[in-house]
């Protein structure tokens, strides 16, 4: 018979659907495994270490904090893919002591200065990435071209970076990016770009691999569409209608599919604009936060001297989003068509 | 896109576990030795105690009479002796007196063959009497006294009577099983509600995952010279919450702070339409109820008719006991029942189901940060901001949650179920409601 005082008496809901943080956290991170192989793959061991790295340090800083705090939050996975994410946004060779930085900005001053989990305001991974990038552009810039076939390490510039040269050019006399880099002598394909056959951040180059986990997390219903379709349809609109402004050749001939399918802009659609805590709360909020990474990316990258369009758009973006909240107000049940104040 | 009716925004899909109890006889549950008859079994004052301990009490014979218009009267559901009256909790948490009878002498009504009476001849009044004095209540949950929702206000007209089948809380089947053995019934219940108050249409709603009941339901109707339109409800919680089930099957709102008689309509539960037939075919009162008991933990899950005041232990032994050890024990369905602490707990008019829990069904797990997933924003059924509201809650800024729309809040629980970070949401919108209504009273005395 029940022995009635082993009885849980709560208030209701009785039941719970069973998701938890730790859930979805994980859930990510076991999204982004393979493209972070892929990168291993193509980049070599040393990919690896840096990812290592980036995921202890993060890891232990949390720990750590979380020991001062008397509050054990390691389990939830997000310092976890905090790191992981550290890790994917750094060129592969990059010194050690480099991702060990972002992880730490990215924890004790991004996460936990405001309250840890869910009370940040900015993204941290991101956060930390853009600090470390502006403290050592060289090592940050400094890329390696894929080395699949075990031969030697190079290093080039990505197709992006390279690109960013020719918007300086006195003139030009090519069709787009493509035909551009075939001209410098850093021949890519749209196939290239698609599987990640290129130089860059290690975690950041296959778009497919990247695309393929999101889809996982749109099954789990952990992503949904707002923030990607928001963020890269606008992105591929500017692009298109002004992208070959800076090439010569007008309006309306930019190509999307270099643009969508190099740099960062995968990886931080579909990865890291997408960060709950850091993100809008309505679907409404969501659409109107994607179109202004999308602007802010489309910005940077055609008119900005940096390649880094992503990491600043989303951070910028990240500042806004109280804003965003504040005025993308839900329909209220009961309250007709027209929206009036309780009490008047 | 669904073909069925629902509502626009917000819900959850809980697994129903309708299929170990549902599509089956109604059993009828042994009489109880002792029956424990709280006086408040409904929303509004309490029933006073008429009897004392020592007295000799009929079957459906008088104990509790009605003490205001918000309010029912109780009858005894056995014969016998009253032996104690004492206090007891109630599973929502509050103290009511009981009467506890002792069973013995002579069942008037049970095992006979019953006259019917003729209500067709009575009045308006005479209807609204007969059903305020045979002790009805809601009998979907809330228990609101019933004579109190058929009386339409001055000038105010009825253009829908809604009788809500829905029964969107998991495992619960007492309504889908009725439905089956009863159909007929309920249409008579509904030619006497028809006649009190002269609805434009009547509407028969109910969930698709109860095919069955709504077949039966739409053959009874085709025999039957009373007009009902079937609406079949997509499977969704929470489609049986009042103001979502009206919006489903009219397409209009209620507004906030109102109630339904204020736009015309008029929702009963189906059980609560079958005990009005009672009532006045054959002057019955309210004195039996049918019950759910399922859960994971129960050997041998079964929807029973059950004598109000049997406990929930006798009822948990006529299921055969346990399998399992639960980790809760609920009264009413998971979403919005209750948790209980005593299995010698009575049945009660509002009580539509008794679940022992296991701990895999209940899934608790530890509170933990909001990480602004906006989660609960998408399952809020009243188009409210369930994480900003709690935050304000539990800052105390009662006035700032009351204007973001906390007393909108019907607290069906979606949001709580959906949160991945655990918080339970209810409980401290529970606590904000509460806290301004202080605030309200106080005001009003500083005035």
């Amino acid at each position: 018979m029940i022995d009635t005082k082993k009885l849980t008496v709560s208030s209701s809901p009785q039941i719970h659907s069973a998701d938890s943080t730790a859930k979805i956290m994980w859930t990510v991170v076991l999204s982004l495994v393979p493209a972070g192989i892929w990168g291993v793959y193509i980049f070599g061991m040393s990919a690896l270490v840096v990812i290592l790295v980036s995921i202890i340090a993060a890891v232990a800083a949390e720990a750590l904090l979380g020991l001062i705090n008397k509050e054990v939050t390691v389990n939830d996975g997000s310092a976890f893919l905090t790191g992981l994410l550290v890790g994917y946004n750094m060129p592969p060779q990059v010194p050690l002591f480099i991702p060990v930085v972002a992880s730490l900005f990215a924890i004790v001053v991004v996460k936990w200065s405001f309250g840890g989990l869910g009370a940040n305001w900015m993204n941290p991974a991101l956060a930390g990435r853009v600090f470390v990038f502006f403290s050592w552009t060289g090592p940050m810039t400094k890329w390696l071209l894929p080395i699949t076939g075990g031969a030697d390490a190079v290093t080039g510039p990505t197709p992006l970076g390279s690109l960013k040269s020719a918007y300086f050019a006195t003139s030009l006399n090519v069709s787009g990016p493509i035909e551009y880099l075939q001209s410098e002598g850093l021949p890519v394909t749209y196939k290239d770009l698609f599987i990640g056959n290129i130089p860059g951040s290690i975690g950041e180059v296959s778009a497919l691999l990247l695309l393929l986990g999101a889809l996982v997390l749109v099954a789990r219903k952990i992503l949904t569409w707002h923030v990607p379709v928001a963020y890269i349809g606008s992105f591929a609109f500017l692009i298109w209608m002004f992208g070959g402004v800076r090439m010569g050749t007008g309006l309306f001939s930019g190509d999307v599919l270099f643009h969508i399918l190099s740099g960062g802009l995968m990886l931080g659609a579909l990865y890291m604009a997408t960060d709950m805590a850091t993100t809008p709360l309505t679907a409404k909020g969501n659409i109107i936060f994607g179109i202004g990474c999308g602007f802010l990316s489309f910005l940077i990258r055609i008119f900005g001297s940096l390649p880094e369009a992503v990491s600043l758009s989303i951070i910028v973006m990240n500042i806004f989003v109280p804003v965003i909240d504040r005025y993308t107000k839900i329909k209220r049940f009961g309250y007709g068509e027209v929206k009036e104040k309780s009490g008047e | 896109m669904s073909k069925f009716k629902t509502f626009p925004k917000g819900g959850v899909h809980p697994p129903d576990n309708i299929s170990g109890t549902g599509n089956r006889p109604i059993r009828n549950a042994s009489l109880p030795t002792h029956a424990v008859i709280p006086m408040s079994q409904h929303i509004g004052a309490p029933a006073e105690c008429i009897v004392n301990v020592g007295d000799t009490i009929e079957e459906e014979q008088l104990i509790g009479k009605s003490t205001g218009y918000v309010s029912v009267p109780v009858h005894s559901s056995i014969p016998g002796k009253v032996v104690e009256i004492k206090e007891i909790y109630l599973p929502h948490g509050k103290k009511s007196q009981a009467v506890v009878i002792e069973l013995g002498g002579e069942f008037k009504r049970m095992g006979k063959p019953q006259k019917q009476s003729d209500w067709t001849g009575l009045s308006e009044k005479e209807i609204i009497e007969r059903i305020s004095s045979m002790g009805l209540a809601g009998q979907g949950g809330a228990t609101f006294p019933t004579h109190v929702k058929l009386v339409l206000p001055e000038g105010k007209k009825c253009d829908y009577l809604l009788v809500n089948a829905a029964e969107c809380e998991p495992y619960l089947t007492s309504d889908q099983n009725m439905i089956l053995e009863k159909a007929e019934e309920i249409l008579e219940g509904l030619k006497i509600l028809k006649k009190l108050l002269s609805p434009r249409e009547i509407i028969f709603a109910i969930e698709s995952n109860k095919p069955e009941a709504a077949g039966v339901m739409a053959a009874a109707v085709e025999k039957s010279d009373l007009d009902v339109r079937i609406d079949i409800l997509k499977t969704k919680y929470p489609q049986g919450a009042e103001k979502n089930i009206i919006k489903s099957c009219t397409g209009k709102e209620v507004p906030s702070g109102k109630l339904p008689l204020d736009i015309g309509m008029v929702v009963l539960n189906v059980e609560t339409v079958y005990s009005v037939y009672e009532a006045l075919v054959f002057e019955k009162p309210l004195v039996e109820r049918v019950v759910t008991v399922s859960g994971g933990a129960v050997k041998a899950p079964e929807t029973f008719r059950v004598k109000i005041g049997t406990t929930y232990r006798q009822l948990l032994e006529e299921c055969e006991g346990l399998i399992e050890e639960p980790a809760k024990v609920i009264s009413g369905g998971p979403m919005m029942g209750f948790g209980v602490f005593d299995l010698d707990t009575p049945v009660t008019k509002g009580t539509s189901g008794i679940l022992f829990l296991t701990k895999k069904e209940v899934k608790a797990a530890k509170q933990t940060s909001c990480i602004s997933c906006g989660r609960c924003i998408q399952a809020c059924p009243m188009g409210l901001n369930p994480s900003d509201i709690n935050k304000h809650s539990l800052n105390f800024l009662f006035e700032e949650a009351q204007d973001m729309g906390l007393l909108d809040c019907v607290e069906c629980g979606s949001c709580a179920y959906v949160c991945p970070a655990h918080i339970p949401l209810v409980q401290s919108f529970r606590m904000g409601k509460n806290q301004l209504r202080a605030i309200m009273m106080q005001k009003k005395g500083a005035k």
